[in-house]
Formats: C-alpha cells, sequence, structure tokens
C-alpha cells in the first residue's frame, strides 16, 4: 500500500467526524459552544476510557464484553470504601487495581484455559455484574463523604479544562506511545497478525494477552471512577451496553476485528463521532429512540467504506 | 479414456509443467509419482478443470475437451478425491454421500430422506462398507470416511476418480478394505489415478505409472515390467552439478543430543546427536513425523517422552521461548502461517525474534531497529525496496529469507530448518544454501528438514529417514544415494501384503 493510500485511509475516520460537526453545528447553534464542547467531551472520556483498553484487546484479535460489569463492580466498591471512610486516594488505588485484576482473570481465562475471548468475557460480563448487584444489594452506593480529591476527578477543573478530558488525553498519550514505541505495543500487534509465527518467534503470547485483559479492565475501572464522581454515587447497573460502544468506537476507528490492524488516534476519533452524536441528535431534538437508529447506521456506513477501500 | 498430449503451465512466467503427457485406460490403476513440486497436483488440476493449460490437448473418450470448472469434470465422469477430506462430521453418512446432490420431492426442496438412506444403506454395502448411514459420519474412521468419499464419486456415476494420497492417514488394515474397494469398481470399469509417494502400495494395486520430475515428463511404464530401482531412478535421477556451494566446515563436539523423543501418534523413540557445524538432514515422505520431531525439540508442542541434552547437559524446553533461550531457533514449515505476520513489514518481521535487542526498557529505539533490520537484510540479500516493504509482497525465495533472518539475528547455536527452500525459485536457492554453509562454518549446528533428496545429498554431512513415525536408517556422506535414502523412507523391507 502507498504511503498517501495509508494516510487517507487513516484520516477517514477524522474526515468523518468532522462532516458531522459541520452538519449538527448548522442545525444547532448550540453546539459549538465551549460549554457544550466540554460537556461532550467529559461525556466521551469516560467511553473513550473503555475504548482505548478495547483497541489493546481487539488489536490482538480478541474481544472483550465484560468492561461495563467490570465498570460497575469496580465502581461499586470503590465508592463503598469511600463510603466507609476510606482515605480517597487509597480507596480510588485500590479501584484501579480490582479493575486490573478482573481484567487479568479474564486473560486467564482465555491464554491459559484456551477458552474463545467472546465467550470467556461473556460469561464474566454475567459474573462481574452479578457480584455488583449481590455487593450493593440492587441500590446505589452514595454517601461518599466531601473528599477534595475524589470530588475534583470527575467534576473538577485543571487549567480550565475538565479533569476527565485531562485524564482521558494523558492515557490516551500514554497508551499511543506504549502501541507505537515499545516491545510490548509491537507484540500486540504481532499476536493479533499471526498468534502461531508470534509463537514460533519466542513471543510470551500468555503473558501478553493477560496483560492486555487486565490493561482494559483498569482502564474500566477509570471511567468507573470518574463516572462515580460525577454523580456523587456508584450505579450498580452503571456501564450497561459499554462494551458495545467501545466496540463501536474501535471499530469506527478503522482497526481491524481480526486483529494486527489499527491504531488508538482511530478509537479516540470514533469515541468523538460517537459522543458528539449523541450530543447532537440531543441538541436537534431527535427522540432517544430515533438516535440508536442513526447510530447503528453511521457504524454500518462507517464500516462499509472501509471495506470499499481495504478491497 | 483420457489422453492429455503435451500440457504445459507456467505461473508467472515460472514454468511447472513441459510437455506433460498421461493416458488412462477403461478400467485401469494408474499411477502418477514424482517427488514434491514434480506437477503432479497441477497436472491433475488442469485435468479437472481448476486450471487452465497454455499449451496441449485433452481428449476424453476420443473427444477434446476443454474444461473451464471441476463442474464440467464431473459431468463427464472424472471426479476427485483430495488428501484433506470433504467429510462434515455432524451429518450423517446419508447426508454426507448426497451433500449438494440430494434427491428432493420435485423442485420444492423437501428432502426424501428414506430413498437417499436406502440408495446410501446400497451403494456403500456394494463397496463392502456394511454400517448404518444415519451415523454421523465424524464417528467413522478415516478409512470409512474415505469409502464415503469414493461412494460419493461413484453416486455421481464417475467413471474416472483421481486419489490424492489416499492412504497417507490410513492404517494397513484400512488400507486393505480401501485397495478391495478400488479392485471391485476397477472391475466394473471405473478407472483411477492414484497419486501416492508410497512405492510398495502401487507395486501392489497398480497397472501402469506415469513418472514427473520438475515439471517433466518422464515416462511411463507397466508396473509388471518395472522394477523398484528402476521407478526411483527415473524419479531423481538428475544431475547435481553444482547447485550446491562448497562448504569448509569444521564438525566439532556434540551440540544437541535427543533422547527416546516420542510423541502418540506422532513419532516414537526419536534418538540423534547433532554436532557443531554439522549439517544433519531428516529426510523422509510427507507425514513421516519430521516436523512433528522439530517441534517438540523447539517446545512447540509436548512431548511424551524423550529427553534434550545441549552442550552434554540435560535441559527442560516446554515453550518455544525456553529453546530461544537455550539457542535453538526454528525456520518453520509453513512461511505464511507459521513464519511470518504477513501484513508486517520486513523490518516487524525480523524483529519479531529480536525485539529486546533493538529496545531499552522495553521502549523500542528506532534508529537500532533500523540498522538491525538493514544489516541482516543486506547480508542475506534480500530482494526489496526497503525494509518497510510488506512481507505479503515479496516473493517466496524473500520471504523465505527474511525468516531464517528473523533468527539469525538471534544468533541462534543450534538452527532448525525445516523445508527451507520449498517454494523458492534455483537462483535463492543456492543462496540459502550458501547461508546454511555460512552458519556451519561459524559453528551453528544445523538440523535441516527437507523432502527434495538432491538438496539432502548436496547439504547434508550425515541424514536419518524417518518412516511412519521411526527412524528407519541412518547413512553418512560417503554412502549417500538417493535410492537409498528413498528405500529406507518408503519403509525399507517392509512391503505391504495385499
Amino acid at each position: 500500500m502507498s504511503k498517501s493510500k495509508d494516510l487517507i485511509q487513516k484520516l477517514g475516520p477524522l474526515l468523518g467526524l468532522l462532516l458531522i460537526i459541520i452538519i449538527i453545528s448548522f442545525m444547532s447553534p448550540s453546539f459549538l459552544t465551549a460549554t457544550n464542547i466540554f460537556n461532550v467531551l467529559r461525556q466521551v472520556s469516560i467511553s473513550a476510557l473503555i475504548a482505548f483498553g478495547m483497541t489493546f484487546v481487539i488489536l490482538t484479535g480478541g474481544i472483550d464484553l465484560s468492561v461495563g460489569s467490570t465498570l460497575a463492580l469496580t465502581g461499586a466498591i470503590s465508592a463503598g470504601l469511600l463510603a466507609g471512610g476510606m482515605n480517597p486516594l487509597l480507596a480510588m488505588l485500590i479501584g484501579l487495581l480490582l479493575g486490573a485484576l478482573l481484567g487479568a482473570i479474564n486473560g486467564v481465562i482465555i491464554a491459559k484455559g484456551k477458552v474463545a475471548p467472546f465467550i470467556a468475557t461473556l460469561a464474566t460480563m454475567t459474573i462481574f455484574r452479578g457480584l455488583t448487584l449481590v455487593y450493593t444489594d440492587g441500590k446505589p452506593v452514595s454517601g461518599l463523604g466531601d473528599s477534595q480529591a475524589f470530588q475534583l476527578f470527575g467534576k473538577g477543573y485543571l487549567f480550565g479544562i475538565p479533569v476527565p478530558v485531562v485524564t482521558m488525553i494523558v492515557a490516551f498519550i500514554v497508551l499511543y506511545f506504549i502501541l507505537k514505541q515499545t516491545t510490548f505495543g509491537r507484540r500486540v500487534y504481532a499476536i493479533g497478525g499471526n498468534e502461531e509465527a508470534s509463537r514460533l518467534s519466542g513471543i510470551n503470547v500468555d503473558r501478553i494477552t493477560i496483560a492486555v485483559y487486565a490493561l482494559t479492565g483498569m482502564l474500566a475501572a477509570l471511567s468507573a471512577l470518574i463516572l462515580t464522581s460525577r454523580l456523587n454515587s456508584a450505579q450498580p447497573t452503571a456501564g450497561q451496553s459499554y462494551e458495545l460502544d467501545a466496540i463501536a468506537a474501535v471499530v469506527l476507528g478503522g482497526t481491524s476485528l481480526t486483529g494486527g490492524r489499527g491504531w488508538i488516534f482511530g478509537t479516540l476519533v470514533g469515541a468523538l463521532i460517537i459522543g458528539v452524536l449523541n450530543n447532537g441528535l440531543n441538541l436537534i431534538g431527535v427522540s432517544s429512540f430515533f438516535q440508536q437508529v442513526v447510530k447503528g447506521i453511521v457504524i454500518l456506513i462507517a464500516v462499509l467504506l472501509d471495506r470499499k477501500k481495504t478491497a | 479414456m483420457i489422453e492429455m498430449t503435451g500440457i504445459d503451465k507456467a505461473f508467472n512466467g515460472n514454468v511447472v509443467l513441459k510437455g506433460v503427457n498421461f493416458s488412462l485406460e477403461d478400467g485401469e490403476i494408474h499411477a502418477l509419482m514424482g517427488e514434491n513440486g514434480a506437477g503432479k497436483s497441477t497436472l491433475m488440476k488442469i485435468l479437472t478443470g481448476i486450471y487452465e493449460r497454455d499449451a496441449g490437448v485433452i481428449k476424453v473418450n476420443g473427444q477434446e475437451v476443454d474444461f473451464k470448472s471441476p463442474k464440467e469434470a464431473e459431468a463427464l465422469g472424472i471426479a476427485v478425491i483430495h488428501q484433506e477430506l470433504n467429510i462434515l462430521p455432524d451429518l450423517s453418512v446419508a447426508e454426507n454421500l448426497f451433500l449438494g446432490n440430494e434427491q428432493t420431492l420435485g423442485r420444492t426442496g423437501i428432502l426424501k430422506t428414506k430413498e437417499m438412506n436406502k440408495e446410501a444403506s446400497r451403494i456403500l454395502s456394494q463397496l463392502g462398507l456394511d454400517i448404518d448411514v444415519k451415523t454421523p459420519a465424524g464417528l467413522l474412521s478415516v478409512g470409512k470416511q474415505q469409502i464415503i468419499e469414493i461412494a460419493k464419486a461413484i453416486e455421481t456415476k464417475a467413471k474416472v476418480i483421481i486419489m490424492d494420497e489416499p492412504t497417507a492417514a490410513l492404517t494397513d488394515r484400512e488400507i486393505q478394505t480401501l485397495f478391495k474397494t478400488i479392485h471391485k469398481l476397477q472391475e466394473q470399469g471405473v478407472s483411477f489415478v492414484y497419486i501416492s509417494h508410497r512405492m510398495e502400495e502401487i507395486f501392489a494395486i497398480c497397472n501402469r505409472i506415469t513418472i514427473l520430475r520438475d515439471g517433466q515428463y518422464v515416462g511411463v511404464r507397466v508396473i509388471k515390467e518395472t522394477t523398484f530401482d528402476e521407478i526411483v531412478k527415473m524419479m531423481v535421477g538428475r544431475e547435481l552439478g553444482e547447485r550446491f556451494p562448497e562448504r569448509h566446515a569444521e564438525i566439532g563436539d556434540v551440540k544437541l543430543e535427543v533422547k527416546g523423543l516420542t510423541r502418540d501418534g506422532y513419532c516414537e523413540d526419536i534418538n540423534f546427536k547433532l554436532r557443531k557445524g554439522e549439517v544433519l538432514a531428516i529426510a523422509g515422505l510427507m507425514g513421516a513425523g519430521r516436523t512433528e520431531v522439530a517441534q517438540a525439540i523447539f517446545g512447540y508442542r509436548k512431548m511424551a517422552k524423550g529427553e534434550i541434552f545441549i552442550d552434554g547437559k540435560k535441559v527442560k524446553i516446554t515453550n518455544p521461548l525456553h529453546a530461544k533461550k537455550h539457542g535453538i531457533g526454528y525456520v518453520t514449515e509453513d512461511r505464511k502461517s507459521e513464519g511470518l505476520v504477513v501484513d508486517f513489514s520486513i523490518k516487524d518481521n525480523v524483529l519479531l525474534t529480536n525485539l529486546d535487542k533493538a529496545s531499552n526498557m522495553g521502549i523500542i529505539n528506532r534508529t537500532k531497529e533500523k540498522s538491525f533490520v538493514s544489516d541482516l537484510i543486506k547480508k542475506l540479500g534480500v530482494r526489496t525496496s526497503g525494509p518497510m516493504q510488506t512481507a505479503k509482497s515479496l516473493s517466496g525465495g524473500n520471504q523465505q529469507k527474511v525468516v531464517i533472518a528473523k533468527w539469525l539475528g538471534d544468533e541462534p547455536k543450534i538452527l532448525i530448518l525445516d523445508e527451507p527452500t520449498r517454494g523458492v525459485d534455483i537462483g535463492a536457492k543456492k543462496e540459502i544454501y550458501q547461508i546454511i554453509n555460512n552458519l556451519a562454518e561459524q559453528g551453528v549446528a544445523i538440523l535441516m528438514i527437507s523432502s527434495e533428496l538432491p538438496e539432502v545429498i548436496g547439504m547434508a554431512d550425515r541424514v536419518l529417514v524417518m518412516h511412519e513415525g521411526k527412524v528407519t536408517g541412518e547413512v553418512t556422506k560417503e554412502n549417500m544415494t538417493q535410492e537409498k535414502i528413498m528405500y529406507y523412507a518408503t519403509g525399507g523391507d517392509k512391503v505391504v501384503q495385499i
């Protein structure tokens, strides 16, 4: 493939995003205001963090359906610890580590148990959700105290930018670097490109697979903390169907579901497309029922265009 | 019945068949023999309309034909049974037999199950197989599945059945049954093209044999009037010339020793020593268990029994990572599925095994990466527009060099090469031989698996010959002849009784 063609393919999603922004801003004058843009970005940060993790998983040729449940469980437990009066930073750290642990469990089932990722994470999706309901007794966890650090995490501003957006950007830069510039990132691509050849090249496929799912779990926990802070409570039903939005964002960004090809910048754009659509359709006054139809159609169009280009 | 004359075929200017003749009479079992890559499959694919011929005439029953698809060949009664059986394991025997050819009530698509079951029973019992046709086909042995494939061919009124290595996965008893079936059909006037590497079988059931070598027609013989030796000579007889560069390696101490290596169903009690600077070949026919031995040494597949010693010390290798740490490299047989990430660039493929050398604390150093890869591709003479070219777009020979480069960068002390020149043109072959020689001269111990006898004889200091999972012979450089190797590879003095 020539360089220029490659670039067009990579920038396709970005052009799509710009097109959607232009259309919506013509239809709704309140769309392109600072308040609304921050609003969109704040919403996107939660789904983007999950989609970043999903990008790693999909690059290895896997899938993770359990991210939404991981978000709910880690959010509920962090909230519970906070409500119990624990040091907020410690409670948040425990939440993140728990997320990594849950993800690692997925990874072990997949790599060592040789269970198909779809099935493994379908099962843990149910298990983690069930554990959340058991822990919360089906009720929201609230009374999280008024710790400054925790409140800032979801609602604060840093240099005038919402903290969740800063978190998302920092995470993006770090993850971009990992994929592009580290041995770990290169091996993630290699496993998705040809798992057997990777194994036969002496790459520790199992360890990398487990690490990828652990990373994804941790990112789900990170977005759980943002969500919990913003709502000032943890909902047992939080994060439902987030896995589908995350997969959609990854696919919109041009990452191949068969693994080995794609990039995280595309995922960021994909998450933005979904976020802008949600927000814009609301502003225009499209009913929430019909919004789903539009979202689905956009995803289909994007994938069909991508197929045409690669054919 | 069938008459093919002067068949030519080239792929992208690469000649694979040149003036090949082949004829098949009614009720004849005709063997087609030749080394791997001699053009047997291509010839049969031309006959059945999968490939188009460049030149030559094909006549069926005296009529000139020009099949455009396998369907057209099938309509004239030519059926193929591939080495990989086309059996759907969850469908019943009868359903498999009528797959794609179901009997229905008019055009409704409603199946006439009873009639088909009855017909299936009839055909199968005629072939000497009395089984319940409602059994899922996957529960049957491979031998019985093979007979279902034959039944399928008969059901479509085939007059010619082409069988590609039909006995590769069969037990001796299943082979007997298969042969009986073939004889029965022969009496009814069905002809067979029998592609096989197994000399003893060909002598047991075939009437005539056509031999190909390097895409050329060597000749046809009546089985009763020829000998084992004559066939082998016809098959392999070619001048070695200087296709193989000279090597001045000093053979040193034992580097690798394998004791009693066994993998159930694949290989049994394999023992050998490999010395520094030595090229040890493992020869044998396809499916003899050679690759399986290599996989076990490399830790890619588990061995049931056996020990491995490196430099006299016992080592435990349970995955490729261990093997790599012990200085073993493995250039796999199948480049595309096991050797390369085809969508990756040359650079990223070479770095699959060497990323640690071009990085620091897990962070890749772009400059080091580039110079590391450039050095290797220059050393191996990979012809490419640059290290960023994707592996997919390289020729077979250059792909193979990339796979070798991948391991050379790791500086292995023991290098396993599985069919190092398969699908590689003559020029690149010689370059690969030169690379192997250089490595041996540097003291690397080389284990080379090869199905090409000239390559084995031209390159190896010593050869182990395998047959059906066991080592049947060891031949040293002085005594190496193709006849001798072929003798052991076909099982030595083991002859199938019929």
